[in-house]
Order: C-alpha cells, then structure tokens, then sequence
C-alpha cells in the first residue's frame, strides 16, 4: 500500500483539533417521542390501522349526514333493497337507510370504546396511584381485591348489568353498557400504574438522599413519564377493540344498545334475521364494520407496543 | 507448537436496514496448542464477532463472510455445512458466554444441560452422562453435585452458574474454548476465581483458549498473547509482555492507561478515553482511531497504516511508527 | 408453593362467593316483579309463586337460604320452566357445551402455538404472513361473524356437514372451529412474539454452542420456554371460550348451557340467570386454578405473580 502513496513530512504534521472534528459523523442524537412515531410510521400495518380509524372516525360523525335519510325513518315501500345507487348500503326489513344506521353504529361503537377506555384509564390510575403510594399493608389489600374483581367473568357481569338495567325498555342505554363494561376491565390498567408509582417512590427516596432540589421534574419527564405512557398507551389502545367487542356482542345477543339506536352489533343481529331468507348484505356490511375497528385498533396497538419497545431500537 | 487454529483476513459484515455494516474487516491471527490469547477492545469493535464466527453461530442473515478463511486443523470452518459444524461445536471448539443469568436454559435442569451436547457427540447411556455430569461439576468445584445437577439454574448464584457453564463446554474436552467476556457480570472476588478455574482447567486438559475480554486487567494473568481490536481490526498485537511493556499504538497505551493499577498515586486520576468509537455503516478511510487520537497526523485522516513489525511476535499499526513521522517528531524537538 | 397454593384457593373461594353475592342482589335489584309478564294473575296464584321461590322472606334471609343451597349444589326451580330445576338444565346443556368448549379449546391449543411457531423461525417468509394473516383476521372478525360466514359458505356447500343442530360428531364440527378461531388467533400471536424474544436469548445461543441438532434447540430450548406465556393466558381463554359460546350455541341452535343462558335473560327467568352464572363462574374459577397449577409445574422458577383471568 505504502508504495502507492506519495508520502511526504506535510503529512506527517500533527493534526489540529479541528481537522479532527471536522472528521467526526455525529449521529444525530434521537429523542424519545419523534423516534416512536419514527418506528410507529415504519410500520405499515399499524399505519394503515391510524389511517382506518381516522377515516371511520370522521366518517362516523359526518356520514350520518351525506344523504338525505334519517337513522329512524322507516319506509314500508323499500323493505330490504339491495345497495343501490339511493341507499348504497341498501335498506333493513323496515325500510331503514343502512348507510346512515351503519355510519350511526359505527359511531355508537367508537364512543363505547373511547369512553369505556377513558373511564378504565380514570380508574385504573386512581385506584393503581392509591394502591402504590399506600402503606405496604394497604397497598396489598387493595391488590388481593383488585385479583378477585378481575377473576369475575367479565362479560356475566356486563350481560348481569345489562340485565338488570333493561327491565323497562328492551335494550340497554349506552351509560350501562359502558358502565358494565368497565367494571372489571380497569384492573389491568391499575396493576400498571402502580408498579410505576412504586418506581417512581424508590427514585424519589433516591434523590432525597441525595437533596437534590429541583431533579425530580426532570426523573419524572425523562424517565417515569416515557416509561408508563407507552405501556398506558398501548393498553388504551387494546382496551376500545375489547369494549366495542364486548358490544358487538351484547349487541347480537340481543342486549344491546336501545334501539332504534343502531349499534354494528344490533345490526348485525339484526342482518343474522333476515340471513335465511338469503339477504346477505344486512350482515356482511356491520359485520365488516365491526372487523375493519377490530383490526385497526390492534393492528395500531401492537405496532405502538413494538414502536415503544426499546429493545427493539435501532 | 502446532497452530490449531489460522484466521486469515477475516471479513464479516452486516446487512441492516441502513446499509452495510462492516464489523469485522480483515484480521489474521493464529492460536496454537495450549496457549492463551485475548482479545482487547471496547464494546463493537468485533471481537464478539469474531468469536461467534469462528464457532459459526452469527445469525446468517444478516451476517455473512465478507472474506477470509478460519483454518480450524487445517480445514476451513467457513466452508463447513451446518451438519459438519454441529460435530465441532461443543466437541472440538466450546464457548463461555458473557451473561452466566441468561446463558443456560431456566427451564432445564443443570446436569442435561451439561451432558446435552455429549449426550450427541459420544452417545452416553443416560446413568453415564449423569456420572459425567457430576464428574463435571466437581471439576469446577461446584458443591454437592449430586445435588445440583438435579436443580434449575435460578437456584445458583451468578458465580456458580458460571461454573456451569464452564462445566458445559468443557465437558467433552475441547481443544478450543472460546470465552467471550466470562467475568463481566461478575462480582470481582468471583470474576479471579473463574479465571484460575480456567487456567487449572486449561492445564489439566492440553487445551487453548481466545480470551474476550475490554478488561485488560485480567489479560495479564491470563494470556500468552493479546491481539488489540478497534473499528473491525486489529492495531496491535504481540506476546503479553510486549503488549504491557513497549506499546505502541495509541490507542494501546490509552488502554493500558485506563487500567487502574496498585502502584499508582492516589493524586493520579484513571485515564478515559474520550470519544467513541466511528460508526461502520460508513467505515473511515484512514486510520480508525484518528478523531480519539491525541498524536493523530495529518496522513492519518485518509491512509490505513501498514503492519509494522516490531519483533518477530509484536506488531502494530500506525503512522507514528514510520520514519518520517519520527524524523518529523525529533525534528520538533530539537 | 404450599402456602402459595392455599392463598389460591382462598382467593378461588372468595371470588365464587363475590359472584354469589353481586349476582343475588342485583338478580333480586330487579325493579317490578318477576311474574309480570306473564299477565295478571289471582291474588292466591301470585302468593303461591312468591312462596315457592321464597319470595316472601326478608331479602337477608333469602340470601343466606340461597347460599346454603349453592353450597350443597342446589341452584333451585326455574321460574319458567315447569318440568326442570335449574339443575337439570345444568346436566343437560353443560355437557353439549363443555364438549365444543373442549374441542375449540384443543384446536386453539395445538394449532395457535405451532403457529406462531413456524411464524417466528421462518420471520418474514411465507409461513410468517400466513399464520399473522390468519391471525389477524381471527382477532378482527368476531365470533358470530366467523359463526355465520362458515354456516354461508361451508356447510350450505359441503352436503355432510350440518347447518345447525345437535347430534353427530359432524354437528360440532363448524361450531368448535368458528369458536377457536379467536383463541387460536391469540396464541398464536403470543406464541411469535414469545418465540422471536427466545430465540434471541443467550441460552438459545448455549444450546447451539453444544452442537446438538437444529431441531432439538428448536423443541427442547427455545418452545419449552417460549410456550410459557401462553400456558399464562390459557385462563383468560377459557373465559372468553365461555362467552364465546352463547354466541355460537346461539348462531348454530345447539342446546347447550350458552343457549339456555342466552334463553334465560330474554325470559327473565331469574333462578335460571342466578345459577348459570354461579355455576360458569365456578367451573371458570375452578379451571383458572388448574391452570395456575399446570404453570407450576411446567415453570421451574415458580413466580406466579401474575394472575389469569
């Protein structure tokens, strides 16, 4: 190698500070919350779940309103059409519009899931943020409570509930639902919070120790709040697909929302009744309704689980 | 002495996501019976790379050889099918890993997984392999092996288990051992036990040993040669005493410096070294080590130097040791 | 693990007693009475009835009349039903509906976990998205979905399967497999992501370090440890094996206990309500506790922190 070069002292002179700077390829260093979205976007499946949610979420809010039929408007003339170009999810047995009932549902589901999970995460993180920063004895009570709560079977309690509270009428209101739904699912969500509230104690004792005014803010940016808000996050995450779920299938066993309120599981109970007489439509549509929130929902929490992951990172 | 093991320009890559990453690039070293050599250097710079080659454990892909052969008796291990290497794996060539909590099975019990590979390689009857197993587990001097043999790893202490996996590789009298970093995890009472387990073993049982290690501390004791690796190469190497005696690359001396030493001042603080290591998506065309490197030259930044050979057994490569730059440097100070 | 197993059991019998409890009183929070559908009544008849069921008493009373019979196995009268007790109808349905529980639950179990598997040695291959495409729709198309599309397109298709009904081996068939579908579709998502982390793990590297064969690092290593979180959810499965069921009983007419449960809460019958549900949230409680013993055994390291649903 030595011959192909042409050497000489020049090169020999001692390098300066800056020609060795200059020199240095700085990674750039990557922060915690852009980096996730960075991974999370990588993911393709997760980003076509976002995109799903954010499309059905705004379509469920202005669908209801893109043609000219109300969710309730029956019209014995056009029982059970087809899609056409005037109702283009077709009509139910009575004569009901399926484009904005489905829209509707669609609407019901995600508020059932949003609220369900929102009221979990209240919950969860009052109960789990007591339970952490009570005394040990306390502490283990209101753990033991919280298994035997969670070992109830989730959806008696809700089918119980629903029972109970539909007496008058023949479904149940939405605030019940939610209301059984949550129940027992917050159980989870606590457990999570308070493993991390005792966390954050330990570090509190640490720096105490160590009288170091002012820190603790930045352990509880840098640290504690990326630590939890990502298994927090992906939990809620997995929380709206289990309560619309939970729904649906209340919904179809005919415990559902009150109708005429249209939910996907009501509809598709009902679309299950005219499934004989060989309309397939009525089902198919809430059905895949019910599926594509089921799939985005996931798909969008375990690509957030993957993207929080710091394992993975790279 | 016969070379048991020849690397010759050794070359392993990684394909990532980003692009190529050139982890080991180009390094020849032998091993010869019964002798110890280690391998020195900082976190990525390929010696664990070189390692899991040579036993051909990298996961390919994303890793493959890039170049260079591993002569292991002769034949070349890079040619080797899966099924051949399963023969020398554990029989012929064993390892110790870095992580004695994570490195053994926490759901099988310590004596099968001694025996396993012997179990394969010489077709012991089951009350053979215990006796083997218990045999084993005296060897490192691991209490009540009758006992033990029958318990599950998170019943020992980090020590005894990696007496265990010595116990493992050693099992069925291998001519290589490879230890990728054996003390690490280790408390540092524990960590000189094991490394006088391995040279008591190492006697009884005519075998050589590559030595993983960024601790140069312990190289001393250990090793009869030590080969310094940074960026993917090796920037110096020679017999143990050379090593710690006359230095001559930089980034030697650096390390040397960072090892803290009985007779040193209390007034004298540990040297670091500053910087990192580069990034090997895009390796530098000059010498590694020129952005860390306090004597760096001008010709640094864009040529690799030569093998300088100091004596038969010691060479290094830099640029301070060509007579121009030493010319230059007596120039100065005159 | 003596004292662990007897804190179990102590938290199983609290937990059955807590659905006792919660589910008399709300069954008996019930506004109105549980006769009136069934249309104006003399007065002698309607005290008649409230006697039979105890009607009559203080509500405390009735509650530790009630708990009493639980304990001895007896969940009373139907209020519908006039030939049956709420027994049995439990010895009749359960054993339809334990057997397609069974079978789902053994088609979840072999197949999730070899699927997630092959999944995660052969990452990013064929055999990957297969069994992740398979999977995802398992946890995206509910139960009666999955339930009518089969009805739809394979039994209406395949003369030698049946439609709905109850009878044959041949009747389970469609049933078991639409209620394993999300079970399986679980575990095997589990299974890859459990599996992919093992086979990153230092001892999978020992294992090959040995030279034994690929296969037995495969098997002996890498699935013995990478199964055991799906041992852990085993409980949550069964729990949503059960619910499950009352919608597939419901879709293809098997009389099984889901159906006389579904049956039970659009009749209003009470008695009938109160005693499903006490005996699901037996049997549930009951194979929970199984299941935490099995992970004993099948996990050397005894942790058991964590607990099933």
């Amino acid at each position: 190698m030595e011959n192909k070069i042409k050497l000489n002292p020049s090169m020999f002179e001692k390098a300066t500070l800056e020609d060795r700077n200059a020199e240095k390829i700085k990674r750039p260093s990557i922060k915690y919350w852009p980096d996730v979205w960075r991974r999370l976007k990588q993911n393709k499946l997760a980003m076509v779940g976002l995109t799903l949610i954010v499309i059905m979420s705004v379509m469920s809010i202005v669908g209801t309103h893109i043609n000219e039929f109300d969710y309730k408007e029956q019209n014995y003339g056009l029982i059970n059409q087809p899609p056409d170009s005037v109702h283009w999810f077709g009509t139910d047995e009575l004569g009901r519009d399926l484009f904005t009932r489905v829209w509707l549902g669609t609407r019901y589901s995600l508020i059932i899931g949003v609220l369900a999970a929102a009221i979990d995460f209240v919950i969860g993180v009052v109960y789990g943020g007591l339970s952490g920063m009570a005394s040990r004895r306390v502490d283990s009570i209101m753990m033991r409570i919280a298994e035997v709560i969670y070992s109830i079977p989730y959806l008696l309690i809700v089918i119980l509930l629903s029972v109970v509270f539909s007496q008058q009428g023949s479904g149940t209101s939405m605030f019940v639902l939610i209301l059984a739904m949550t129940l027992t699912d917050w159980v989870p969500m606590a457990i999570l919070v308070r493993g991390q509230v005792l966390q954050l104690k330990e570090s509190e004792y640490s720096l105490a120790s160590e009288s170091l005014g002012g820190t603790r803010g930045w352990i509880l940016k840098k640290h504690i709040i990326p630590n939890t808000l990502g298994p927090i996050l992906v939990n809620v995450t997995l929380t709206i697909p289990r309560a619309i779920f939970a729904e649906a299938t209340l919904g179809f066993l005919g415990l559902g929302l009150q109708p005429p309120s249209p939910s996907l599981g009501n509809l598709s109970n009902d679309g299950l009744a005219v499934m004989p007489v060989g309309i397939f439509y009525q089902i198919f549509i809430p059905a895949l309704f019910i599926s594509l929130i089921m799939f985005s929902f996931n798909v969008l929490g375990d690509g957030l689980r993957d993207a929080l992951d710091p394992r993975l990172r790279k | 002495m016969e070379k048991i093991l020849e690397v010759k320009d050794l070359a392993v890559s990684f394909k990532t996501f980003f692009g190529e990453v050139e982890a080991v690039r180009g390094i020849s070293f032998d091993v010869h019976r019964k002798e110890t050599i280690a391998i020195v250097g900082e976190s990525g710079c390929g010696k664990s790379v070189t390692a899991n080659s040579i036993m051909q454990l990298l996961p390919m892909p994303p890793a493959f050889f890039k170049g260079g052969q591993i002569l292991f008796n002769g034949e070349d291990i890079v040619q080797k099918s899966e099924k051949e290497m399963q023969h020398i794996r554990g029989n012929q060539i064993a390892m110790v890993f870095q992580d004695p909590m994570t490195s053994l099975n926490p759901t099988m019990k310590i004596g099968k997984q001694i025996v396993e590979g012997l179990m394969k390689h010489q077709k012991l009857s089951q009350s053979d392999a215990r006796n083997k197993a218990i045999e084993m587990l005296n060897l490192v001097a691991v209490p009540q092996p009758e006992k033990r043999i029958d318990q599950y790893p998170h019943e020992f202490s980090g020590g005894m288990r990696q007496r265990v996996m010595i116990a493992l590789a050693m099992v069925s009298n291998p001519q290589l051992l490879i230890a990728d970093e054996p003390t690490t995890a280790l408390d540092v009472t524990v960590q000189a036990q094991i490394l006088e387990l391995m040279k008591n073993i190492q006697d009884k049982m005519d075998m050589s040993i590559i030595l993983i290690t960024h601790d140069l501390g312990i190289v001393a004791d250990m090793s009869d040669k030590v080969i310094v690796m940074y960026a993917g190469q090796i920037m110096e190497q020679g017999q143990t005493d050379e090593i710690f005696k006359s230095p001559s690359h930089p980034y030697t001396k650096k390390l040397l410096a960072s090892v803290p030493r009985l007779d040193m001042n209390r007034s004298e603080s540990l040297h670091s070294i500053e910087g990192t290591p580069p990034d090997l998506y895009i390796p530098p065309k000059g010498c590694p080590f020129y952005d860390r490197c306090e004597d760096a030259m001008k010709i640094c930044k864009d040529y690799m130097p030569d093998i300088d050979n100091h004596t038969n057994t010691h060479y290094s490569r830099c640029w301070l040791n060509h007579p121009m730059a030493k010319s230059k440097a007596e120039g100065s100070e005159a | 693990m003596k004292k662990y197993l007897l804190k179990r059991l102590a938290m199983s019998i609290i937990t059955i007693w807590a659905v006792i409890t919660i589910t008399f009183f709300l069954m008996h929070a019930v506004p109105g009475n549980p006769f009136a559908k069934e249309g104006k009544m003399p007065k002698v008849v309607y005290d008649n009835l409230q006697k039979k069921y105890g009607l009559d008493k203080p509500l405390r009373e009735q509650y530790v009349i009630y708990l009493k019979n639980v304990l001895k196995g007896d969940f009373g009268d139907s209020m519908k039903s006039r030939v049956e007790t709420v027994n049995d109808m439990i010895e009749r349905g359960f054993p339809v509906s334990a057997r397609i529980g069974a079978q789902a639950l053994l088609i979840a179990i072999v197949f999730g976990p070899a699927l997630g598997a092959l999944a995660a040695l052969y990452q990013n291959k064929f055999p990957d998205y297969f069994s992740m495409v398979l999977a995802i729709l398992g946890i995206s198309v509910p139960s009666f979905i999955m339930g009518t599309i089969f009805i739809q397109f394979i039994a209406k298709n395949v003369s030698w399967i049946p439609i709905g009904g109850w009878g044959t081996w041949r009747h389970t068939l469609l049933p078991s497999l639409a209620l394993a579908m999300m079970p399986l579709a679980h575990m095997a998502r589990l299974m890859r992501s459990s599996m992919l982390e093992v086979l990153g793990q230092d001892y999978i590297k020992t294992a090959q370090s040995k030279g034994i064969t690929k296969s037995a690092v495969i098997l002996k290593h890498a699935v013995r440890n990478a199964i055991l979180p799906v041992v852990s959810i085993l409980g949550t499965t069964i729990s949503n094996l059960l619910v499950g069921s009352f919608v597939i009983e419901k879709i293809f007419g098997i009389p099984g206990l889901g159906s006389f449960f579904t049956k039970s809460i659009s009749n209003r019958d009470y008695t009938l309500i109160m005693g499903t549900t006490i005996f699901y949230a037996i049997i549930l409680v009951a194979l929970l506790f199984t299941v935490d013993l099995a992970y004993m055994f099948i996990d050397p390291r005894i942790k058991l922190t964590q607990e099933g649903r």
